[in-house]
């Protein structure tokens, strides 16, 4: 089951670019929440922020308070706890180019030292299931390359890959920005199967996909989080000036 | 965006390219074209060359006792070189086994873990300045380091010496083949809780072996044709040995003493060796190449 995030006075900076500034959100569990914004506005680096990615970028730091549930993750857990149990999709697939499907779907578990076939296989079975890709590759699971498959179908089997480690949260950072329009359907009938399941944080250029698939929308400019509300507050009644602008294409 | 539809252009229109322009395409088409197959020719004429002159000379040489045989002392005839072949694999295997894992390891560390660090950039300059370490060096720093407070030539030495040789090439190679590997995979693997670590090992390494696999026959291939840094270390034998703390016998070594004899049956021999130590180090960096590639998925991009 999903958690609930708070995030309090969260800042980030790369460098000395002041990325994030004073970021205060509540994501509430097991809904899709869509961040919406122009190129650069910071959305990237705030859900980076939430599986402490951000920090693998030498010259990044942040500062502030991210809770999942309970847990500070900042300062009550290893950013790899933190990492398992807030799964991650990015703007291109990613496959592991010299792994099979099946192992792709595994690696969470394998190269965290699981060995259990059965279980294994079980998992296997069950993400890709979930991400809707089981039907397609059921027969060539072990024969053919993760990178063999189509952008569409590689982006599902990431998001199995991420599924499989069974995670709490599930960011994706414009899962179907790479995608042509049958596959991005696909991602987003998944992300509304998903939401029952997963806290999901999905951020996206498109503003209808936003509209079709999240229950809350925050709009992130210059670094700032200028509104947050639910999704259909923003797009038909914004308070701010500026969402407005920007959801009826004023400028971005 | 635009959104008007393309037109096809009339005949006669000035963007097309006139017949002379066409011409001059093509000419220099065929120019480079050229160019790229003369050089290819100057690359792979040598390399032809040397293993015509060897099989000339050499391979009359060649017979079953040539395997089979130690060498024949001085004024006998026949004698091969057995031993040789079988000590030079020995020592080439030791100093794969000690150089290998530690250049990759080496190499692990400059490119995922010391990126721009003084260790990092120490590490890297001198794996540039033993690269350029003459042979005969590093043959000489054996002697003294390992040969003399043992007191005796050895095969471990001979390893030794062939390892540290190998070192900076399988550095340099696991570096900059793991610096081709896509930021976006180690964060696939980092963003599903993997250790740092085990990224590096299991997703980089992996993702790299194949241009890593290609820098260690590289020196492996290098080292297996030295005689400098052996002269001193792994000494020669003209018997028998698998004791890998006596001196023991490496294909060059033979080669050498035998070139520099003033019989003209050594001669023959040594251009035998020489043929069959080229031979060895073709054959065993292409099964290298086979054995690595076999497992390897079919379809990836």
């Amino acid at each position: 089951m999903g958690v609930g995030i708070q995030v309090e006075d969260l800042n980030a900076w790369y460098g000395s670019t002041h990325t994030l500034q004073d970021i205060n959100l509540h994501i509430p569990a097991n809904h899709a929440t869509a961040l919406i914004g122009p190129s650069g506005c910071g959305k990237s680096t705030f859900v980076r922020c939430l599986n402490r990615m951000h920090e693998t970028n030498p010259i990044a730091r942040a500062t502030g308070v991210v809770k999942m549930g309970e847990i500070d993750i900042y300062r009550e857990a290893s950013p790899v706890e933190i990492r398992r149990r807030v799964g991650m999709v990015f703007q291109r697939p990613n496959p592991f180019p010299t792994m099979s499907i099946y192992d792709n779907v595994i690696s969470g578990l394998k190269l965290n030292g699981f060995r259990n076939r059965r279980i294994l296989d079980e998992t296997v079975e069950r993400s890709l299931k979930q991400a809707a890709l089981w039907e397609e590759v059921k027969d060539d699971l072990k024969k053919k390359s993760g990178a063999s498959l189509s952008g569409g179908q590689q982006q599902r089997m990431c998001i199995a890959r991420a599924l499989a480690v069974d995670p709490e949260v599930l960011l994706m950072d414009e899962p179907a920005s790479a995608l042509d329009p049958v596959s991005t359907s696909k991602i987003e009938d998944l992300i509304f199967q998903l939401k029952t399941q997963y806290t999901i944080v999905i951020v996206t250029h498109n503003m209808q996909q936003a509209a079709r698939v999240a229950e809350n929308t925050g709009f992130f400019l210059n670094g700032k989080l200028v509104e947050f509300d639910s999704t259909h507050k923003i797009f038909t009644n914004p308070r701010d000036k500026r969402t407005e602008d920007y959801i009826t294409g004023r400028f971005g | 965006m635009s959104t008007q539809p393309i037109q096809a252009q009339p005949l006669g229109d000035p963007r097309k390219p006139s017949r002379a322009n066409i011409l001059r395409r093509y000419t220099a088409d065929r120019i480079v074209s050229g160019l790229a197959v003369l050089a290819t020719v100057i690359v792979l004429a040598p390399l032809a060359a040397i293993l015509f002159y060897l099989v000339y000379k050499g391979a009359s040489s060649l017979n079953l006792a040539f395997f089979t045989h130690v060498p024949a002392p001085v004024g006998e005839e026949g004698g091969g070189m057995a031993n040789a072949i079988v000590g030079s694999s020995l020592v080439l295997l030791l100093a794969s086994l000690m150089g290998i894992p530690v250049g990759i390891a080496a190499g692990v560390y400059l490119s995922e873990f010391g990126r721009g660090k003084f260790l990092g950039n120490a590490v890297r300059f001198t794996a540039d300045v033993l690269n350029g370490v003459p042979s005969i060096v590093m043959g000489i720093t054996i002697y003294s380091l390992v040969v003399k407070p043992q007191r005796h030539y050895s095969a471990l030495a001979g390893g030794i010496a062939l390892a540290i040789m190998m070192i900076p090439t399988v550095t340099r190679t696991t570096e900059e083949m793991l610096a081709t590997v896509p930021l976006a995979i180690r964060e696939a693997a980092l963003g599903l809780g993997v250790p740092k670590w085990r990224t590096a090992v299991s997703v980089s390494l992996r993702t790299a072996s194949p241009g890593i696999i290609t820098g260690c026959m590289l020196a492996f291939a290098r080292v297996a044709g030295e005689t400098a840094p052996l002269l001193f270390t792994a000494f020669g034998n003209q018997f028998w040995s698998f004791n890998l703390n006596e001196p023991i016998a490496a294909l060059p070594l033979q080669i050498f003493v035998y070139a520099i004899s003033p019989y003209d049956e050594w001669h023959r021999l040594a251009w035998a060796g020489a043929l069959v130590l080229i031979v060895l180090i073709m054959v065993s960096v292409t099964l290298v190449r086979v054995f690595a590639n076999r497992g390897v998925l079919k379809g990836g991009s």
